[in-house]
């Protein structure tokens, strides 16, 4: 079962709730979710041999980029990235390379796809993951405030702003912070840098304080734009919990309204918020391919859009099976931990 | 059921169509964001498919652009000129065409793939269904631009190639919701009723289940316009958009190449975006308040 699904609905209970979740049952539930994860897995591998390969158009023809290139040099070019080969071939060689851990040459940097994305990821990670808590926690804060005085205007405000700013297109308001604060405009002074990580030449603490001035920008505009879903979700499912008897019972023996909403609503409540979060990773990975490219960040991102404009389809082909691979393993990973905060789930 | 009588429950449909859509719309109006959402739609719709009288395809030319290369905005050019120096208002509302209908076409292609793939799996069960949702809910995890991005890569540079990687990227969501109704209202006794009367797989999953899943399916439409005309534009920015064409991500694209960021050159950069980011806003807050008319237990746009 899908986590969305288990999200909008939770399973009916038929044993007593008190129950914690038992070792074999968890098991079993768990060897399910890893191995769907697999199946999932492979599947990506398979799109990404065919939607590369088969679609109409040379690779090789996409990769000289319309110049004029003699016979031999295009047979050569098909020698060295192995396009010579049966398609069957092709594939087989693929599989087992991927398998390994081989993801191909880059056409365009002559080095090892897998060499690459090692290279870009811990950029990425810094990026996203500060990100990620800042606008899950910003997400979770806000939301929670939204519903429990909901119809009010801190309310309105909140939700207006956050479905506003989910949809302006992440790009254009890197774009503009960049015009804003890093290249100035009228008394505003440039404040940060325009893009990159690091200035160069700085050691010790002063790197650490360079690469945090650089990642000031790039990882507010993430926030901003991811930060509106959060918020949404968490609402609706604090809404949901709200004519829970529970809560009315909780105010009856006296708690004071702000233990009520924290110590009773909202663990109930983030469930559905933890799954969702998950799921909407795969947007994630949208804004940090967009951001990472306006703010020229040296990670994943900026370099799909090199391999995109090029295009260099090897690089293209293994960023999208590491990009479809971190998000099921995430999914998987939000799966394993689901039934330990709702021992509800995976009974 | 013979011809004679059959025009007085036709008629009776229809009134109690009419009567419905009159509760939908009295239900909508309370929906003061959606009724903003609305107007402002209005508005776009309007200056889109005016634009040919009021700035006309001329404004496309680069050849014969009436301005210098990068004026700042003047009394002559409202908005200033883009690289080319044409003038940057006439291209907005040009871009609004292209932006609109590529967002209006992938999310009517990708809702009439979730819808399908939706009732039919919620209506033959077991394996093929077991099967169809496996996909789905693999879809459903897939980072959907990545997956976008790698069909627009590979195929050639058209809007139908962006409104194809939209379309078939963007359906799950509707899927799963379409196949959870379809179940809820293949569980009615009227189902059963149309069975027992010999109605086949196609009768009762055309002329009874998807009536009824058909309100939600036009919520989800509004919704997934909002995010086909943000994924056009972030195609567009990408470069993978068709370079023949004006759009609004086609426009930011061009912004960004010109060196409008480096410069400072605010003027060029703000207005597509702002306009990206009012058209989505003002279907999302339609899509919200039609789900929430729908579905008052929600009660989410409130």
């Amino acid at each position: 079962m899908s986590s969305l699904q288990k999200a909008a609905a939770p399973p009916v209970l038929t044993e007593p709730a008190a129950r914690r979740t038992s070792g074999p049952a968890y098991l079993r539930y768990g060897a399910g979710k890893v191995g769907g994860a697999a199946v999932s897995l492979l599947a990506v591998l398979v799109t990404g041999f065919f939607l590369f390969r088969l679609i109409p158009g040379d690779p090789v023809k996409t990769m000289t980029g319309g110049r004029p290139v003699s016979a031999e040099q295009l047979a050569a070019y098909r020698r060295e990235f192995g396009l010579d080969l049966p398609v069957w071939q092709q594939f087989t060689d693929y599989c087992g390379k991927a398998l390994t851990g081989d993801l191909g040459t880059s056409y365009q940097f002559r080095a090892p796809v897998l060499d690459k994305i090692t290279e870009a990821l811990p950029n990425t990670l810094l990026l996203t993951g500060t990100a990620f808590v800042l606008y899950t926690a910003l997400g979770i804060f806000l939301g929670t405030r939204a519903a429990w005085r909901h119809g009010g205007l801190g309310d309105k405000l909140n939700t207006g702003l956050a479905l506003t700013l989910y949809s302006v297109p992440s790009f254009w308001l890197g774009l503009l912070l960049i015009i804003v604060f890093s290249v100035g405009i009228g008394p505003i002074p440039g404040l940060f840098p325009t893009g990159g990580m690091e200035s160069g030449g700085e050691e010790g603490f002063a790197y650490v304080l360079d690469v945090a001035h650089h990642l000031i920008l790039p990882v507010i505009t993430l926030v901003a734009v991811e930060y509106g879903q959060t918020l949404l979700v968490t609402r609706s499912a604090l809404l949901d919990e709200m004519g829970g008897d529970y809560l009315t019972t909780a105010r009856a023996k006296g708690l004071r309204d702000d233990l009520v909403r924290r110590r009773h609503a909202v663990p109930n409540a983030l469930l559905p918020t933890v799954t969702l979060v998950f799921v909407n990773l795969g947007r994630t990975v949208a804004g940090v391919i967009l951001v990472e490219t306006v703010f020229s960040w040296p990670g994943l991102g900026g370099l799909f859009y090199q391999a995109l404009s090029v295009p260099d389809l090897p690089l293209v082909q293994g960023l999208f099976f590491f990009f479809a691979a971190a998000v099921i393993v995430m999914n998987t990973v939000a799966d394993l931990v689901y039934p330990l905060l709702d021992p509800r789930v995976g009974r | 059921m013979t011809t004679e009588t059959a025009a007085s429950p036709r008629a009776l449909a229809w009134q109690r169509r009419r009567h419905s859509a009159a509760r939908f719309w009295k239900q909508y109006r309370t929906h003061r964001a959606g009724l903003f959402g609305l107007a402002t739609l209005a508005l776009f719709a309007l200056l889109a498919l005016t634009a040919p009288l009021t700035v006309g395809s001329d404004v496309q030319s680069v050849t014969r652009a009436p301005g210098q290369p990068l004026e700042s905005p003047s009394g002559e050019f409202p908005l200033g000129t883009d690289r080319f120096g044409r003038s940057l208002l006439g291209l907005l509302i040009w871009g609004a065409r292209v932006s609109l209908l590529v967002g209006l076409l992938a999310a009517v292609l990708s809702v009439a793939i979730g819808a399908f793939i939706g009732i039919t799996a919620g209506h033959f069960r077991g394996r093929y269904a077991t099967v169809i949702m496996r996909i789905t809910d693999w879809f459903l995890v897939m980072p959907t631009l990545v997956l976008a991005i790698a069909l627009a890569t590979v195929m050639s540079r058209s809007l139908g190639t962006i409104v194809l990687a939209i379309g078939v990227t963007t359906w799950p969501t509707t899927a799963r919701l379409v196949r959870a109704q379809t179940l809820a209202v293949e569980s009615r006794p009227y189902i059963e009723r149309a069975k027992a009367l010999g109605g086949g797989h196609g009768h009762i999953m055309s002329r009874h289940v998807l009536p009824n899943v058909m309100p939600l399916v036009l919520a989800q439409t509004t919704l997934i316009i909002s995010s086909a005309i943000l994924a056009e534009a972030t195609l567009a920015f990408l470069g993978l958009g068709d370079p023949t064409v004006v759009s609004w991500g086609g426009l930011l694209q061009d912004a960004r190449e010109a060196g409008a960021v480096s410069a400072g050159d605010w003027w060029y950069l703000v207005p597509p975006g702002i306009a990206i980011a009012v058209v989505a806003l003002a279907f999302t807050l339609c899509g919200r308040a039609v789900e929430s008319v729908l579905n008052p237990r929600l009660g989410v746009a409130r």
